[in-house]
């Protein structure tokens, strides 16, 4: 029986998922030997229309990291999801759109100019910024289009299966081959990881106090947690109780409260708004005034609450005038 | 129990008792002026001395300080006895021949007359009158003894001995409160001339003051329980930790001074909540003249001077003691006022037409109604309406402006003006009337949110009680096993009073017999399977209903605690936590009906 | 500028002890007020958690009022304190989205304070009539298409 072979492909991300596969370490041999890899744009050299040639059916699975950003991506992803039966969401910028999703809090227009305009190593007196055609010297250069906004791979094409994580840890993805090999696949949607959220794991929930109140939060960058103790209680923001369980607490480990890679427990619509809910419940103000300046003390709600999942939220992004709308 | 015999009768008393107690118990008399239940027995006077034979000789000694013995033979009236007294009845006579109360004994015992003269005595006008004191002590006995006060005390021997204050000035430490003048046997004590402080009368609160109470009373004849009480700020024994006179007069020991408030616990399953109402403070309206003028009285204060068991006895009187030619009602005082209280307080024009037919039975008096709409709504109410129109009383619709001392013309002098404008005529009437009847409203009980609060009940607007429902529920508070009687709610008459009472008694009734309640299907449940015992819920719970199993690590909702209020829903990160019949699925159906809908 | 003609979705979520009451009793003292509001009756402002208001926001609502028993008269002892310490937090949110927090409101109404009830819902249809529509688009096909 010839080996199920499989594809690998990167959109708007950093190449960290790339790197859990490189940290399998010595199982990465074991993958190798149970499967084909046919398409890595990180490693192997590939063309469009290498792909475009492939069989329905043919390349059994595609594992797509990264947001989707750009035209180019999404022709890929369609393309992608076209051939293979199995599509798996790969780490949290597919999942949920993760560290470049961040980008929706502001607009296209906003980007450009940052990055074209207001750079201090760019020389631009024309003002020029990326257009999709353009035409020099008789010669035409098309370019991708940037899309308005960033988004998870589900908003794009269907999606069979979600391998959450920034990145997903080594374990995950081997118990994903394993599943794959010896076809124990779980339900379709499924997420791979705890239903239940991290505390649950978290070697410092029998830490935690049964009542605590936060007077102000603290901010790892201007105060260390201690090593020992649950990090809520201290008063730093840890998304753990709103955040599905199965990471490896990786983070808590590393003495950083939970950050919420992993998304949102299965129950939730919005981890963020639960996360208000919850935390706010345990402020300590008794007048609106105090109850402002407590939750004034939340540095960046918006990005500490949906560091990896703001395009999956409910609102999404931030609301755009006129084009950008 | 020791046994003698007096005057051939035989008696039994308790032992350390005096053979005048003794003589008291077999009811024979003995003639006594220094002598008083609280004090100890001084033997001052004399008067009570009685021939006690003591083997073969008798001897004569004061009974008010003799202990009876077993087997004493007394005799009270032996020819030596009643001699002894008459010659110590004309030595009182002689020292205060002006004393109606040494007249009166000396009678008693047949002397009318002294054969000596007065001695001449320190003159002791500065405290007691000149005449009268016998030096019994029992004014500083009481003083210092009873009451621990201490403000008086003897100064001089023989002749010269009197009773002073010291320096023979007004006695600071004096606390006013006349129980001197009260024992002294010859009424001698002036007591004007002890105090420094003039005596405060305590008004009577249930007669809204037209009469005075003493510290310990009942408060109003009806009063459930019947029995007396102690007024702690103004008792003596408050005060100065003596006196405890009542204590010693109360034949079954029910007095007991050392009694603390104290605050009881009890469980129960309903609550009615029937505290009332208050009456408007007329004072607020200063143009009437409550408070500045004699004879505004408001509602009440009418109610108990009209009242048989009141402080006339039932007659409508005027500040100097007349009954008024003319009479004004002023109607909705506090009542159907923007500047006061909005709504209607319903009872007050019933009873102000009450008020009406009792002056006019009882005086005779013109009286006048000013009004701004009569409302008589109840069962047999118009029928009494249109009775007093038929006894003459006058009706003026239109609201009094003011109530004035200062007259006009000569006929208006010493009286007090009523000027309003009478709607009905368009025209100002100047009404000269002897009494002003204030008709006021009906507020609510003073701490009556602090109540709510308590109860976890609301006031609606004008501050009363908020039922259930106002058709539906009218005697249910919102919260369960709660309900209302009477003016607590709303203001309302006796009858209305009366039926939300009876229905308030069935509803709390109904759940004692139950015996158990049923709470709503709204209680929270967190999902075993979700819930990563993160904990945030725990204290989130007010009623300590969440608890964290450390075993199975997860919260644990208990389901009889829980209220449903769905915090901890809300709270919960995870969405472990539900409301049932609010589950967020429900709530989240909801906004997408509402919003997909219109 | 106002648009009169623009007539604002407002969902309301009020707790059934106090300002549910209140809206009933402004509705039995037949007050008049704008139409505008559709209740969520829920059993304390503290169960109302952000997701509720911004569901509302996502699915067509130009604004959201969250009314509860005044501070000290929950009848739950504190939920309502804790719809206060979340509002202000789930305000700054909302700032960060883009959304005016205005279109939020968190008002104390009590079951004797119909005529409250009324003026708030009457201020707060004119005053989102002055910020115009939300229209936020709440599926992935209004929110942009893919190209």
């Amino acid at each position: 029986m010839a080996k199920p072979k499989v594809a690998f492909y990167w959109c708007a991300s950093c190449g960290g998922c790339e790197e859990t596969i490189v940290d399998l370490a010595e199982d990465v041999l074991k993958v190798v030997e149970a499967v084909d890899i046919v398409l890595w744009p990180v490693a192997l050299d590939y063309k469009l229309e290498h792909v475009k040639a492939w069989q329905p059916g043919e390349v059994t699975v595609a594992f797509i990291n990264g947001t989707v950003r750009l035209s180019e991506q999404l022709e890929w992803v369609r393309l992608l999801r076209e051939k293979c039966p199995f599509v798996i969401a790969f780490g949290s910028c597919a999942h949920l759109g993760g560290i470049p999703g961040l980008a929706n809090a502001t607009s296209r227009a906003e980007i450009f100019a940052n990055k074209y305009h207001r750079s201090p190593t760019i020389d631009n007196p024309q003002k020029a910024v990326p257009l999709i055609s353009s035409s020099v010297d008789g010669h035409h250069l098309d370019l991708p289009e940037f899309f308005k906004d960033a988004k998870p791979l589900d908003q794009v094409i269907p999606v069979d299966y979600y391998l959450p994580g920034c990145p997903p840890p080594p374990e995950n993805v081997a118990a994903a081959f394993t599943a794959i090999l010896e076809n124990k696949l779980p339900p379709k949607c499924s997420v791979i990881g705890v239903d239940k959220a991290l505390c649950e794991s978290c070697p410092r929930n029998e830490t935690k106090p049964d009542d605590f109140t936060i007077t102000r939060f603290k901010r790892v960058a201007t105060s260390t947690p201690d090593p020992e103790k649950c990090f809520l209680a201290e008063g730093f923001l840890c998304m753990g109780p709103a955040t599905r369980g199965g990471c490896g607490e990786r983070c808590i480990k590393g003495n950083m409260p939970c950050r919420g890679c992993f998304g949102p427990t299965p129950d939730t619509l919005d981890a963020g708004l639960k996360m208000i809910s919850a935390i706010a419940s345990h402020g300590e103000a008794d007048t609106e005034e105090a109850a402002k300046a407590f939750a004034d003390s939340l540095v960046d709600p918006l990005g500490t609450l949906y560091r990896f999942s703001l395009p999956a939220s409910m609102l999404r992004r931030r609301a755009m005038a006129g084009a950008e709308q | 129990m020791i046994q003698l015999t007096i005057d051939g009768k035989k008696v039994s008393v308790e032992p350390g008792q005096t053979v005048l107690d003794a003589a008291r118990e077999g009811n024979i008399p003995i003639p006594t002026l220094c002598s008083h239940e609280s004090l100890i027995p001084y033997g001052a006077c004399r008067l009570c001395i009685v021939e006690v034979r003591h083997r073969n000789k008798t001897r004569l000694l004061a009974s008010c300080t003799l202990p009876a013995a077993e087997g004493m033979e007394v005799t009270t009236n032996s020819e030596k006895v009643i001699r002894t007294r008459r010659m110590l009845a004309e030595l009182l006579l002689a020292r205060c021949p002006e004393s109606k109360a040494i007249r009166n004994i000396a009678a008693q015992l047949g002397v009318e007359k002294t054969r000596f003269g007065k001695p001449h005595l320190k003159d002791n006008s500065a405290i007691v009158g000149t005449d009268g004191c016998i030096l019994c002590g029992m004014c500083v006995r009481v003083c210092n003894d009873i009451l621990k006060i201490g403000a008086l005390g003897f100064e001089g021997r023989g002749a010269s001995r009197r009773v002073v204050t010291p320096f023979e000035k007004p006695s600071e430490v004096c606390l006013s409160c006349g129980a001197c003048s009260f024992v002294c046997p010859t009424g001698a004590i002036e007591h004007h001339r002890i105090r420094l402080h003039k005596p405060e009368p305590i008004p009577a609160e249930f007669e809204y003051g037209m009469v005075n109470r003493k510290p310990i009373n009942i408060p109003f004849p009806q009063a459930v329980p019947r029995v007396p009480v102690i007024d702690p700020d103004t008792c003596m024994n408050f005060r100065t930790g003596g006196c405890k006179i009542c204590e010693d007069n109360c034949g079954v020991h029910a007095i007991d001074h050392a009694q603390q408030e104290k605050i009881e616990q009890v469980e129960v399953g309903a609550i009615i909540v029937a505290t009332g109402f208050e009456l408007f403070d007329s004072r607020k309206l200063g143009r009437y003249g409550y408070g500045k003028l004699d004879n505004v009285l408001h509602a009440l204060e009418f109610e108990r001077m009209s009242h048989a068991s009141g402080p006339t006895g039932g007659k409508i009187l005027t500040k100097n003691g007349q009954p008024p030619k003319a009479v004004a009602i002023l109607h909705c005082i506090g009542s159907r006022d923007e500047n006061t209280n909005e709504y209607c307080s319903r009872v007050c024009c019933m009873y102000s037409l009450k008020f009406a037919h009792l002056v006019k039975e009882k005086t005779n008096a013109e009286v006048y109604n000013l009004y701004i709409d009569m409302r008589a709504f109840g069962k047999g109410y118009e029928e009494f309406y249109k009775r007093i129109l038929g006894e003459g009383v006058h009706f003026i619709r239109g609201k009094c402006a003011e109530v004035t001392s200062a007259a006009r013309t000569p006929e208006e002098k010493g009286k007090l003006i009523v000027v309003a404008e009478d709607t009905l005529l368009g025209m100002t009437r100047r009404l000269p009337v002897d009494m002003v009847i204030l008709s006021a409203g009906l507020i609510p009980g003073k701490d009556s949110d602090k109540l709510g609060r308590i109860l976890g009940i609301s006031c609606s607007q004008g501050g009363f009680f908020l039922e259930k429902h106002p058709k539906l529920a009218p005697v249910d508070a919102i919260n369960d096993g709660i309900f209302f009687a009477g003016a607590c709610q709303g203001p309302k008459d006796i009858p209305d009073a009366v039926a939300q009472g009876a229905a308030a008694a069935a509803g709390a009734l109904s759940l004692i017999d139950k015996g158990k309640v049923v709470l709503e299907p709204i209680t929270a449940e967190i999902d075993e399977k979700r819930c990563a015992g993160c904990q945030l819920c725990v204290a989130n719970c007010p009623y300590g209903a969440i608890e964290y199993n450390k075993e199975k690590k997860i919260s644990i909702v208990t389901e009889e605690l829980c209220k449903g209020c769905g915090t901890c829903v809300a709270g919960c990160p995870s969405g472990a936590a539900r409301q049932k019949n609010f589950e967020d699925v429900q709530i989240l159906a909801e906004i997408e009906g509402i919003l997909t809908a219109s | 500028m106002v648009d009169q003609q623009f007539e604002p979705k407002i969902v309301g979520f009020l707790c059934r002890w106090c300002s549910y009451t209140g809206a009933d009793l402004a509705g039995t003292s037949r007050m008049q007020y704008p139409p505008n509001l559709a209740a969520i009756r829920v059993m304390c402002s503290g169960r109302v958690d952000p997701t509720f208001v911004v569901k509302a926001l996502q699915d067509g609502a130009d604004g959201v009022l969250i009314a509860g028993c005044h501070p000290g008269d929950c009848h739950y002892s504190e939920g309502n304190y804790k719809a206060m310490r979340r509002y202000p937090m789930l305000l700054n949110l909302l700032d960060q989205f883009g959304i005016d927090r205005r279109r939020v409101r968190l008002e104390w109404i009590s079951a004797s304070e119909g005529e409250m009830f009324a003026r708030v819902v009457s201020e707060f249809t004119q005053q989102l009539k002055t910020l115009g529509p939300l229209r936020w688009p709440h599926t992935i096909e209004q929110f942009c298409s893919p190209a």
